[in-house]
Protein backbone atom coordinates (compact mmCIF):
# COMPACT_ATOMS: atom_id res chain seq x y z
CA UNK A 1 0.00 0.00 0.00
CA UNK A 2 1.55 3.19 -1.09
CA UNK A 3 0.96 5.24 1.97
CA UNK A 4 1.52 8.81 1.04
CA UNK A 5 0.70 8.54 -2.61
CA UNK A 6 -2.21 10.44 -4.00
CA UNK A 7 -5.61 8.88 -3.49
CA UNK A 8 -7.81 10.67 -5.90
CA UNK A 9 -11.50 9.96 -5.85
CA UNK A 10 -13.99 11.75 -8.07
CA UNK A 11 -16.37 13.60 -5.77
CA UNK A 12 -19.92 14.23 -6.88
CA UNK A 13 -22.91 16.02 -5.46
CA UNK A 14 -26.22 14.66 -6.63
CA UNK A 15 -28.75 17.36 -5.96
CA UNK A 16 -32.50 17.60 -5.95
CA UNK A 17 -33.58 21.18 -6.13
CA UNK A 18 -36.93 22.88 -5.83
CA UNK A 19 -40.39 21.53 -5.36
CA UNK A 20 -39.88 18.16 -6.91
CA UNK A 21 -40.40 15.11 -4.81
CA UNK A 22 -39.22 12.44 -7.18
CA UNK A 23 -35.75 11.25 -6.39
CA UNK A 24 -35.75 7.68 -7.61
CA UNK A 25 -33.69 8.74 -10.61
CA UNK A 26 -31.27 10.71 -8.47
CA UNK A 27 -30.86 7.74 -6.16
CA UNK A 28 -30.23 5.37 -9.05
CA UNK A 29 -27.57 7.73 -10.37
CA UNK A 30 -26.05 8.09 -6.90
CA UNK A 31 -25.80 4.35 -6.65
CA UNK A 32 -24.33 3.93 -10.13
CA UNK A 33 -21.74 6.56 -9.34
CA UNK A 34 -20.90 4.86 -6.09
CA UNK A 35 -20.46 1.56 -7.90
CA UNK A 36 -18.19 3.32 -10.35
CA UNK A 37 -15.95 4.20 -7.41
CA UNK A 38 -16.98 7.82 -7.04
CA UNK A 39 -17.68 9.54 -3.75
CA UNK A 40 -21.24 10.70 -3.92
CA UNK A 41 -22.80 13.26 -1.65
CA UNK A 42 -26.56 13.14 -1.90
CA UNK A 43 -28.42 16.33 -1.05
CA UNK A 44 -31.83 14.95 -0.22
CA UNK A 45 -35.09 16.40 -1.49
CA UNK A 46 -36.43 19.94 -1.81
CA UNK A 47 -33.20 21.88 -1.64
CA UNK A 48 -32.98 25.55 -2.37
CA UNK A 49 -30.39 26.68 -4.91
CA UNK A 50 -28.35 28.35 -2.13
CA UNK A 51 -28.19 25.08 -0.25
CA UNK A 52 -26.91 23.29 -3.33
CA UNK A 53 -24.28 25.99 -3.81
CA UNK A 54 -23.22 25.75 -0.18
CA UNK A 55 -22.93 21.99 -0.41
CA UNK A 56 -21.04 22.06 -3.70
CA UNK A 57 -18.55 24.62 -2.38
CA UNK A 58 -18.02 22.99 1.01
CA UNK A 59 -17.78 19.49 -0.38
CA UNK A 60 -15.47 20.74 -3.14
CA UNK A 61 -17.06 18.40 -5.63
CA UNK A 62 -15.74 17.72 -9.10
CA UNK A 63 -19.20 17.00 -10.40
CA UNK A 64 -22.56 18.54 -9.62
CA UNK A 65 -25.47 16.51 -10.93
CA UNK A 66 -28.76 18.37 -10.70
CA UNK A 67 -31.92 16.35 -11.08
CA UNK A 68 -35.01 18.29 -12.02
CA UNK A 69 -38.30 16.79 -13.05
CA UNK A 70 -40.49 19.75 -12.22
CA UNK A 71 -39.84 21.87 -15.28
CA UNK A 72 -38.31 24.67 -13.24
CA UNK A 73 -34.82 24.16 -14.64
CA UNK A 74 -34.72 27.52 -16.39
CA UNK A 75 -35.20 29.24 -13.03
CA UNK A 76 -33.22 27.00 -10.72
CA UNK A 77 -30.15 26.10 -12.74
CA UNK A 78 -29.10 29.73 -13.39
CA UNK A 79 -29.40 30.47 -9.66
CA UNK A 80 -27.08 27.61 -8.85
CA UNK A 81 -24.63 28.61 -11.54
CA UNK A 82 -24.57 32.22 -10.34
CA UNK A 83 -23.99 31.03 -6.79
CA UNK A 84 -21.09 28.83 -7.82
CA UNK A 85 -19.63 31.69 -9.77
CA UNK A 86 -19.77 33.99 -6.76
CA UNK A 87 -17.63 31.50 -4.83
CA UNK A 88 -15.26 31.06 -7.74
CA UNK A 89 -16.26 27.45 -7.95
CA UNK A 90 -17.92 27.40 -11.34
CA UNK A 91 -14.88 26.77 -13.50
CA UNK A 92 -13.77 23.57 -11.92
CA UNK A 93 -17.17 22.04 -11.33
CA UNK A 94 -18.59 19.80 -14.01
CA UNK A 95 -22.30 20.52 -14.05
CA UNK A 96 -24.72 17.90 -15.30
CA UNK A 97 -28.46 18.17 -15.48
CA UNK A 98 -30.72 15.15 -15.49
CA UNK A 99 -34.46 14.82 -15.71
CA UNK A 100 -37.16 16.07 -18.00
CA UNK A 101 -35.60 18.86 -20.02
CA UNK A 102 -37.26 19.87 -23.30
CA UNK A 103 -34.96 19.77 -26.29
CA UNK A 104 -35.25 23.53 -26.88
CA UNK A 105 -33.99 24.30 -23.36
CA UNK A 106 -30.88 22.20 -23.58
CA UNK A 107 -28.76 24.58 -25.60
CA UNK A 108 -29.69 27.43 -23.28
CA UNK A 109 -28.57 25.44 -20.24
CA UNK A 110 -25.34 24.53 -21.97
CA UNK A 111 -24.67 28.15 -22.75
CA UNK A 112 -24.99 28.91 -19.07
CA UNK A 113 -22.28 26.40 -18.25
CA UNK A 114 -23.99 23.04 -17.99
CA UNK A 115 -21.67 20.43 -19.49
CA UNK A 116 -24.32 17.94 -20.50
CA UNK A 117 -27.99 17.20 -20.14
CA UNK A 118 -29.06 13.61 -19.67
CA UNK A 119 -32.67 12.73 -20.31
CA UNK A 120 -34.70 9.66 -19.46
CA UNK A 121 -33.34 6.44 -20.86
CA UNK A 122 -29.72 7.51 -20.94
CA UNK A 123 -27.67 4.38 -20.29
CA UNK A 124 -25.97 4.60 -16.92
CA UNK A 125 -22.64 3.61 -18.41
CA UNK A 126 -22.79 6.61 -20.73
CA UNK A 127 -23.19 9.03 -17.83
CA UNK A 128 -20.43 7.37 -15.82
CA UNK A 129 -18.12 7.43 -18.83
CA UNK A 130 -18.86 11.09 -19.42
CA UNK A 131 -17.92 11.91 -15.84
CA UNK A 132 -14.73 9.87 -16.00
CA UNK A 133 -13.69 11.62 -19.17
CA UNK A 134 -14.47 15.14 -18.11
CA UNK A 135 -13.93 15.17 -14.37
CA UNK A 136 -11.06 12.74 -14.12
CA UNK A 137 -8.71 14.88 -16.15
CA UNK A 138 -8.71 17.95 -13.96
CA UNK B 1 7.03 6.35 25.58
CA UNK B 2 6.70 9.88 26.78
CA UNK B 3 3.02 9.35 27.54
CA UNK B 4 3.46 8.67 31.20
CA UNK B 5 5.36 11.80 31.95
CA UNK B 6 2.96 13.76 29.80
CA UNK B 7 -0.08 12.96 31.87
CA UNK B 8 1.55 14.31 34.98
CA UNK B 9 1.15 17.81 33.71
CA UNK B 10 3.24 20.50 32.15
CA UNK B 11 5.62 21.16 35.00
CA UNK B 12 8.80 19.54 33.76
CA UNK B 13 10.34 20.72 30.52
CA UNK B 14 7.35 20.25 28.27
CA UNK B 15 8.02 19.19 24.71
CA UNK B 16 11.72 19.68 24.82
CA UNK B 17 13.27 18.52 21.59
CA UNK B 18 16.98 17.72 21.45
CA UNK B 19 18.94 20.56 19.90
CA UNK B 20 20.24 18.38 17.07
CA UNK B 21 16.74 17.55 15.89
CA UNK B 22 15.52 21.09 16.39
CA UNK B 23 18.26 22.39 14.13
CA UNK B 24 16.88 20.32 11.26
CA UNK B 25 13.31 21.62 11.58
CA UNK B 26 12.16 24.43 9.31
CA UNK B 27 11.90 27.77 11.05
CA UNK B 28 8.81 28.75 9.15
CA UNK B 29 6.79 25.94 7.63
CA UNK B 30 5.29 28.40 5.20
CA UNK B 31 8.57 28.71 3.38
CA UNK B 32 7.99 25.24 2.03
CA UNK B 33 4.69 26.01 0.35
CA UNK B 34 4.27 26.51 -3.35
CA UNK B 35 2.92 29.93 -4.34
CA UNK B 36 -0.52 28.49 -4.94
CA UNK B 37 -0.60 26.72 -1.64
CA UNK B 38 0.67 29.78 0.18
CA UNK B 39 -2.22 31.76 -1.29
CA UNK B 40 -4.60 28.97 -0.38
CA UNK B 41 -3.32 29.02 3.18
CA UNK B 42 -3.78 32.78 3.43
CA UNK B 43 -7.33 32.52 2.11
CA UNK B 44 -8.15 29.74 4.53
CA UNK B 45 -6.85 31.70 7.48
CA UNK B 46 -8.85 34.66 6.21
CA UNK B 47 -12.01 32.61 6.50
CA UNK B 48 -12.57 31.76 2.84
CA UNK B 49 -14.74 28.64 2.75
CA UNK B 50 -13.73 27.68 -0.75
CA UNK B 51 -10.08 27.68 0.31
CA UNK B 52 -10.95 25.51 3.29
CA UNK B 53 -12.83 23.14 1.01
CA UNK B 54 -9.90 22.85 -1.34
CA UNK B 55 -7.43 22.28 1.45
CA UNK B 56 -9.68 19.50 2.74
CA UNK B 57 -9.67 17.93 -0.70
CA UNK B 58 -5.90 18.07 -0.81
CA UNK B 59 -5.77 16.45 2.58
CA UNK B 60 -8.17 13.71 1.54
CA UNK B 61 -6.39 13.01 -1.70
CA UNK B 62 -3.00 13.38 -0.09
CA UNK B 63 -2.13 15.60 -2.98
CA UNK B 64 1.26 17.11 -3.42
CA UNK B 65 1.73 19.90 -0.96
CA UNK B 66 -0.89 18.64 1.50
CA UNK B 67 1.75 17.76 4.02
CA UNK B 68 3.42 21.15 3.82
CA UNK B 69 0.03 22.82 4.17
CA UNK B 70 -0.70 20.82 7.29
CA UNK B 71 2.69 21.70 8.67
CA UNK B 72 1.83 25.37 8.23
CA UNK B 73 -1.68 24.92 9.66
CA UNK B 74 -0.47 23.09 12.72
CA UNK B 75 0.55 26.23 14.55
CA UNK B 76 -2.88 27.79 13.99
CA UNK B 77 -4.82 24.87 15.39
CA UNK B 78 -5.31 23.28 18.76
CA UNK B 79 -7.90 25.52 20.34
CA UNK B 80 -11.28 24.28 19.17
CA UNK B 81 -13.17 21.69 21.20
CA UNK B 82 -13.81 18.58 19.14
CA UNK B 83 -16.90 16.48 19.74
CA UNK B 84 -17.09 13.00 18.31
CA UNK B 85 -20.46 11.40 17.74
CA UNK B 86 -20.70 7.73 17.00
CA UNK B 87 -23.32 5.04 17.12
CA UNK B 88 -24.95 2.43 14.98
CA UNK B 89 -26.50 3.33 11.61
CA UNK B 90 -29.94 4.81 12.01
CA UNK B 91 -29.47 5.76 15.65
CA UNK B 92 -30.00 9.40 14.72
CA UNK B 93 -26.48 10.76 14.73
CA UNK B 94 -26.94 13.12 11.80
CA UNK B 95 -30.20 14.47 13.12
CA UNK B 96 -28.61 15.04 16.52
CA UNK B 97 -25.70 16.84 14.89
CA UNK B 98 -28.20 18.99 13.05
CA UNK B 99 -29.94 19.98 16.27
CA UNK B 100 -26.66 20.54 18.08
CA UNK B 101 -25.52 22.78 15.27
CA UNK B 102 -28.75 24.70 15.54
CA UNK B 103 -28.14 25.17 19.22
CA UNK B 104 -24.62 26.49 18.71
CA UNK B 105 -25.66 28.71 15.82
CA UNK B 106 -28.28 30.35 18.01
CA UNK B 107 -25.37 31.29 20.23
CA UNK B 108 -23.54 32.62 17.19
CA UNK B 109 -20.83 30.00 17.31
CA UNK B 110 -19.48 28.69 14.05
CA UNK B 111 -19.56 24.95 13.57
CA UNK B 112 -17.43 22.68 11.42
CA UNK B 113 -18.79 19.22 10.82
CA UNK B 114 -17.00 16.21 9.43
CA UNK B 115 -19.43 13.47 8.50
CA UNK B 116 -17.60 10.23 7.87
CA UNK B 117 -19.40 7.48 6.00
CA UNK B 118 -18.12 4.09 4.94
CA UNK B 119 -16.84 3.40 1.47
CA UNK B 120 -17.29 0.23 -0.49
CA UNK B 121 -14.40 -2.16 -0.03
CA UNK B 122 -14.91 -3.29 -3.63
CA UNK B 123 -15.11 -0.13 -5.67
CA UNK B 124 -13.98 2.45 -3.14
CA UNK B 125 -17.15 4.35 -3.98
CA UNK B 126 -19.51 5.70 -1.40
CA UNK B 127 -22.78 7.48 -0.92
CA UNK B 128 -22.44 10.18 1.70
CA UNK B 129 -25.89 10.91 2.95
CA UNK B 130 -25.45 12.72 6.22
CA UNK B 131 -26.06 16.11 4.68
CA UNK B 132 -29.65 15.12 4.05
CA UNK B 133 -30.44 15.25 7.75
CA UNK B 134 -28.50 18.40 8.37
CA UNK B 135 -30.96 20.62 6.63
CA UNK B 136 -31.91 23.10 9.29
CA UNK B 137 -28.72 25.10 8.94
CA UNK B 138 -28.48 24.80 5.18
CA UNK B 139 -27.58 28.00 3.43
CA UNK B 140 -25.94 29.26 6.62
CA UNK B 141 -22.28 29.74 5.87
CA UNK B 142 -21.51 29.77 9.59
CA UNK B 143 -21.79 26.04 9.30
CA UNK B 144 -19.29 24.08 7.29
CA UNK B 145 -20.26 20.50 6.59
CA UNK B 146 -17.87 18.17 4.90
CA UNK B 147 -18.71 14.58 4.04
CA UNK B 148 -15.82 12.18 4.01
CA UNK B 149 -15.64 8.56 3.06
CA UNK B 150 -13.70 6.28 5.30
CA UNK B 151 -11.77 5.10 2.25
CA UNK B 152 -11.45 1.60 3.46
CA UNK B 153 -9.85 2.32 6.75
CA UNK B 154 -10.97 0.31 9.71
CA UNK B 155 -11.93 2.42 12.64
CA UNK B 156 -14.63 4.32 10.81
CA UNK B 157 -12.56 7.44 10.76
CA UNK B 158 -10.58 8.00 7.66
CA UNK B 159 -6.91 8.65 8.12
CA UNK B 160 -7.48 12.13 6.84
CA UNK B 161 -9.98 13.06 9.54
CA UNK B 162 -7.44 14.15 12.09
CA UNK B 163 -5.82 16.34 9.49
CA UNK B 164 -9.19 17.72 8.43
CA UNK B 165 -9.85 18.66 12.05
CA UNK B 166 -6.60 20.60 12.02
CA UNK B 167 -7.78 22.55 8.98
CA UNK B 168 -11.21 23.35 10.48
CA UNK B 169 -9.54 24.36 13.71
CA UNK B 170 -7.08 26.66 11.97
CA UNK B 171 -9.95 28.11 9.94
CA UNK B 172 -11.31 29.35 13.24
CA UNK B 173 -14.40 27.26 13.87
CA UNK B 174 -15.77 27.62 17.39
CA UNK B 175 -16.94 24.02 17.44
CA UNK B 176 -15.95 20.93 15.54
CA UNK B 177 -18.16 17.88 15.38
CA UNK B 178 -17.07 14.58 13.87
CA UNK B 179 -19.82 12.18 13.07
CA UNK B 180 -18.75 8.68 12.25
CA UNK B 181 -20.71 5.61 11.40
CA UNK B 182 -20.33 3.10 14.13
CA UNK B 183 -20.40 -0.47 13.03
CA UNK B 184 -20.05 -1.59 16.61
CA UNK B 185 -16.41 -2.01 17.37
CA UNK B 186 -14.51 -0.04 14.80
CA UNK B 187 -15.09 3.46 16.02
CA UNK B 188 -12.32 3.35 18.56
CA UNK B 189 -10.08 5.82 16.82
CA UNK B 190 -12.65 8.57 17.19
CA UNK B 191 -11.24 8.60 20.70
CA UNK B 192 -7.89 9.59 19.24
CA UNK B 193 -9.34 12.59 17.49
CA UNK B 194 -12.14 13.94 19.65
CA UNK B 195 -11.98 15.63 23.05
CA UNK B 196 -15.42 14.39 23.97
CA UNK B 197 -16.99 11.26 22.55
CA UNK B 198 -20.75 10.86 22.57
CA UNK B 199 -22.11 7.42 21.83
CA UNK B 200 -25.63 7.43 20.45
CA UNK B 201 -27.68 4.40 21.32
CA UNK B 202 -30.99 3.46 19.87
CA UNK B 203 -33.69 2.18 22.21
CA UNK B 204 -34.26 -1.50 21.96
CA UNK B 205 -30.93 -2.04 20.27
CA UNK B 206 -30.33 -5.15 22.30
CA UNK B 207 -30.12 -6.08 25.92
CA UNK B 208 -27.44 -5.15 28.38
CA UNK B 209 -25.20 -7.90 27.10
CA UNK B 210 -25.16 -6.28 23.67
CA UNK B 211 -24.02 -3.07 25.24
CA UNK B 212 -21.27 -4.90 27.06
CA UNK B 213 -20.30 -6.80 23.97
CA UNK B 214 -20.14 -3.86 21.68
CA UNK B 215 -17.27 -2.35 23.57
CA UNK B 216 -18.85 1.07 23.37
CA UNK B 217 -18.88 1.59 27.09
CA UNK B 218 -15.16 2.26 27.16
CA UNK B 219 -15.15 4.97 24.52
CA UNK B 220 -18.18 7.02 25.51
CA UNK B 221 -17.77 10.17 27.58
CA UNK B 222 -21.47 10.77 27.18
CA UNK B 223 -24.19 8.31 26.24
CA UNK B 224 -27.18 9.51 24.34
CA UNK B 225 -30.30 7.40 24.16
CA UNK B 226 -31.91 8.94 21.13
CA UNK B 227 -35.51 8.37 20.04
CA UNK B 228 -36.38 8.61 23.72
CA UNK B 229 -40.06 8.75 22.82
CA UNK B 230 -39.92 5.07 22.00
CA UNK B 231 -41.22 2.62 24.54
CA UNK B 232 -37.91 0.88 25.11
CA UNK B 233 -35.99 4.10 25.71
CA UNK B 234 -36.20 4.21 29.48
CA UNK B 235 -35.15 0.60 29.73
CA UNK B 236 -32.16 1.16 27.48
CA UNK B 237 -31.21 4.25 29.46
CA UNK B 238 -31.52 2.32 32.70
CA UNK B 239 -29.38 -0.50 31.34
CA UNK B 240 -26.75 1.99 30.27
CA UNK B 241 -26.82 3.83 33.58
CA UNK B 242 -26.36 0.57 35.39
CA UNK B 243 -23.44 -0.41 33.21
CA UNK B 244 -21.75 2.95 33.39
CA UNK B 245 -22.04 3.05 37.14
CA UNK B 246 -20.84 -0.48 37.44
CA UNK B 247 -23.97 -1.44 39.33
CA UNK B 248 -25.90 -4.59 38.75
CA UNK B 249 -27.84 -4.20 35.56
CA UNK B 250 -31.53 -4.11 36.27
CA UNK B 251 -32.33 -7.23 34.40
CA UNK B 252 -35.26 -8.16 32.32
CA UNK B 253 -38.65 -6.84 31.49
CA UNK B 254 -39.58 -5.80 35.00
CA UNK B 255 -36.94 -3.08 35.03
CA UNK B 256 -38.01 -1.85 31.63
CA UNK B 257 -41.59 -1.24 32.49
CA UNK B 258 -40.96 0.24 35.88
CA UNK B 259 -38.65 2.97 34.62
CA UNK B 260 -40.66 3.43 31.52
CA UNK B 261 -43.77 4.41 33.43
CA UNK B 262 -41.88 6.73 35.74
CA UNK B 263 -40.21 8.60 32.94
CA UNK B 264 -43.20 9.27 30.81
CA UNK B 265 -45.12 11.27 33.33
CA UNK B 266 -43.55 14.69 33.02
CA UNK B 267 -43.06 14.68 29.31
CA UNK B 268 -39.74 16.44 29.57
CA UNK B 269 -37.37 13.96 28.08
CA UNK B 270 -33.83 14.22 29.30
CA UNK B 271 -34.35 16.26 32.42
CA UNK B 272 -34.66 13.20 34.56
CA UNK B 273 -31.31 11.68 33.74
CA UNK B 274 -29.69 15.08 33.53
CA UNK B 275 -30.52 15.94 37.08
CA UNK B 276 -29.05 12.68 38.20
CA UNK B 277 -25.90 13.29 36.25
CA UNK B 278 -25.10 16.66 37.64
CA UNK B 279 -25.14 15.19 41.09
CA UNK B 280 -22.96 12.38 39.88
CA UNK B 281 -20.44 14.68 38.32
CA UNK B 282 -20.26 16.69 41.48
CA UNK B 283 -19.11 13.69 43.44
CA UNK B 284 -16.51 12.93 40.81
CA UNK B 285 -14.87 16.30 40.61
CA UNK B 286 -11.38 15.09 41.50
CA UNK B 287 -10.22 13.09 38.55
CA UNK B 288 -13.08 10.80 37.75
CA UNK B 289 -15.77 11.11 35.16
CA UNK B 290 -18.88 9.02 35.14
CA UNK B 291 -20.38 9.24 31.69
CA UNK B 292 -23.88 10.68 31.92
CA UNK B 293 -26.74 9.04 30.08
CA UNK B 294 -28.85 11.61 28.30
CA UNK B 295 -32.16 10.97 26.59
CA UNK B 296 -33.00 12.89 23.45
CA UNK B 297 -35.55 13.00 20.70
CA UNK B 298 -33.43 14.45 17.94
CA UNK B 299 -36.30 15.01 15.55
CA UNK B 300 -38.07 17.36 17.96
CA UNK B 301 -35.02 18.69 19.75
CA UNK B 302 -36.09 17.34 23.13
CA UNK B 303 -33.17 16.76 25.45
CA UNK B 304 -30.69 18.74 23.36
CA UNK B 305 -30.18 21.17 26.23
CA UNK B 306 -29.28 18.31 28.53
CA UNK B 307 -26.93 16.95 25.89
CA UNK B 308 -25.13 20.25 25.38
CA UNK B 309 -24.91 20.69 29.16
CA UNK B 310 -23.25 17.29 29.40
CA UNK B 311 -20.81 18.29 26.65
CA UNK B 312 -19.92 21.47 28.53
CA UNK B 313 -19.52 19.52 31.76
CA UNK B 314 -17.15 17.14 30.11
CA UNK B 315 -15.12 19.96 28.60
CA UNK B 316 -14.78 21.54 32.03
CA UNK B 317 -13.84 18.21 33.52
CA UNK B 318 -11.09 17.82 30.92
CA UNK B 319 -9.62 21.19 31.77
CA UNK B 320 -10.02 20.82 35.50
CA UNK B 321 -8.46 17.38 35.71
CA UNK B 322 -5.60 18.04 33.32
CA UNK B 323 -6.98 15.36 31.03
CA UNK B 324 -7.17 17.87 28.22
CA UNK B 325 -3.40 18.19 28.15
CA UNK B 326 -2.98 14.46 28.41
CA UNK B 327 -5.33 13.92 25.51
CA UNK B 328 -3.53 16.49 23.44
CA UNK B 329 -0.30 14.70 23.97
CA UNK B 330 -1.79 11.32 23.25
CA UNK B 331 -3.16 12.71 20.06
CA UNK B 332 0.19 14.16 19.12
CA UNK B 333 1.86 10.84 19.87
CA UNK B 334 -0.66 9.00 17.70
CA UNK B 335 -0.12 11.44 14.85
CA UNK B 336 3.63 11.12 15.10
CA UNK B 337 3.45 7.37 15.05
CA UNK B 338 1.06 7.31 12.15
CA UNK B 339 3.20 9.64 10.09
CA UNK B 340 6.31 7.68 10.89
CA UNK B 341 4.66 4.44 9.85
CA UNK B 342 3.38 6.01 6.69
CA UNK B 343 6.79 7.34 5.74
CA UNK B 344 8.63 4.21 6.67
CA UNK B 345 6.27 2.05 4.67
CA UNK B 346 6.80 4.33 1.71
CA UNK B 347 10.54 4.09 2.09
CA UNK B 348 10.28 0.33 2.19
CA UNK B 349 8.29 0.36 -1.00
CA UNK B 350 10.98 2.36 -2.72
CA UNK B 351 13.42 -0.15 -1.41
CA UNK B 352 11.48 -3.02 -2.89
CA UNK B 353 11.17 -1.25 -6.21
CA UNK B 354 14.89 -0.64 -6.25
CA UNK B 355 15.41 -4.36 -5.90
CA UNK B 356 13.26 -5.34 -8.84
CA UNK B 357 9.77 -4.93 -7.42
CA UNK B 358 7.60 -7.06 -5.19
CA UNK B 359 6.69 -9.54 -7.94
CA UNK B 360 10.22 -10.67 -8.63
CA UNK B 361 11.06 -10.95 -4.97
CA UNK B 362 7.83 -12.78 -4.24
CA UNK B 363 8.50 -15.25 -7.05
CA UNK B 364 11.92 -15.99 -5.61
CA UNK B 365 10.43 -16.54 -2.18
CA UNK B 366 7.58 -18.68 -3.51
CA UNK B 367 10.04 -20.82 -5.48
CA UNK B 368 11.98 -21.27 -2.25
CA UNK B 369 15.08 -19.77 -3.79
CA UNK B 370 15.32 -17.62 -0.72
CA UNK B 371 13.35 -17.12 2.45
CA UNK B 372 11.40 -13.93 3.28
CA UNK B 373 13.16 -13.39 6.59
CA UNK B 374 16.69 -13.23 5.27
CA UNK B 375 15.51 -11.25 2.27
CA UNK B 376 13.90 -8.55 4.38
CA UNK B 377 16.88 -8.42 6.66
CA UNK B 378 19.16 -7.84 3.70
CA UNK B 379 16.79 -5.28 2.22
CA UNK B 380 16.53 -3.27 5.40
CA UNK B 381 20.18 -3.54 6.37
CA UNK B 382 21.01 -0.05 5.04
CA UNK B 383 18.12 1.41 7.06
CA UNK B 384 19.27 -0.41 10.16
CA UNK B 385 22.78 0.94 9.68
CA UNK B 386 21.50 4.46 9.18
CA UNK B 387 19.33 4.21 12.26
CA UNK B 388 22.24 2.94 14.29
CA UNK B 389 24.46 5.82 13.33
CA UNK B 390 21.65 8.27 14.02
CA UNK B 391 20.42 6.92 17.34
CA UNK B 392 23.36 8.20 19.26
CA UNK B 393 22.97 11.93 18.71
CA UNK B 394 19.18 11.68 18.65
CA UNK B 395 18.85 9.38 21.60
CA UNK B 396 16.60 11.79 23.42
CA UNK B 397 13.60 11.88 21.12
CA UNK B 398 11.72 9.47 23.33
CA UNK B 399 13.09 10.48 26.67
CA UNK B 400 14.24 14.09 26.77
CA UNK B 401 16.05 13.63 30.06
CA UNK B 402 18.92 11.49 28.86
CA UNK B 403 19.58 13.33 25.65
CA UNK B 404 23.11 14.21 26.66
CA UNK B 405 25.05 11.63 24.68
Amino acid sequence: MSADSTQRAIRCLIAKVGLDGHDRGAQVIARAFRDAGFEVVYSGLHRAPEEIVQAAVQEDVDVLGISILSGAHNTLVPKIIDGLESYGALDDTLILVGGIIPEEDKSHLKELGVAEVFGPGTPMAETVEFVREHAGSE
Amino acid sequence: MADDTASEGESEGEGEIPAELLATLPENPRDHLSDNDAALLEDLLDGDQRALARVLTKIENRSEGARELLAALHGHAGTTPVLGITGSPGAGKSTLVDKLTDYYREREETVGILAVDPSSPYTGGSVLGDRIRMGSTAGDMGVFIRSMSARGRLGGLSMATTDAVTALDAFGMDRIIIETVGAGQNEVDIVETADTVAVVVQPGSGDDIQLLKAGILEIGDIFVVNKADMDEAAGTAADLEAMVHGAEPMGGAAGHHAVDAADHGDGAVGTDSDGGNTAENAENTEDGWTPPVVQTVATTGDGIDAFTAAIEDHGQYLDRSGRADARNRQRAAATLQRLLQRDLSELSEELIDAHGGIDGLAAAVAARETDPYSLVETLTAPIATAVQSETEPLDGVDGPDDAAD
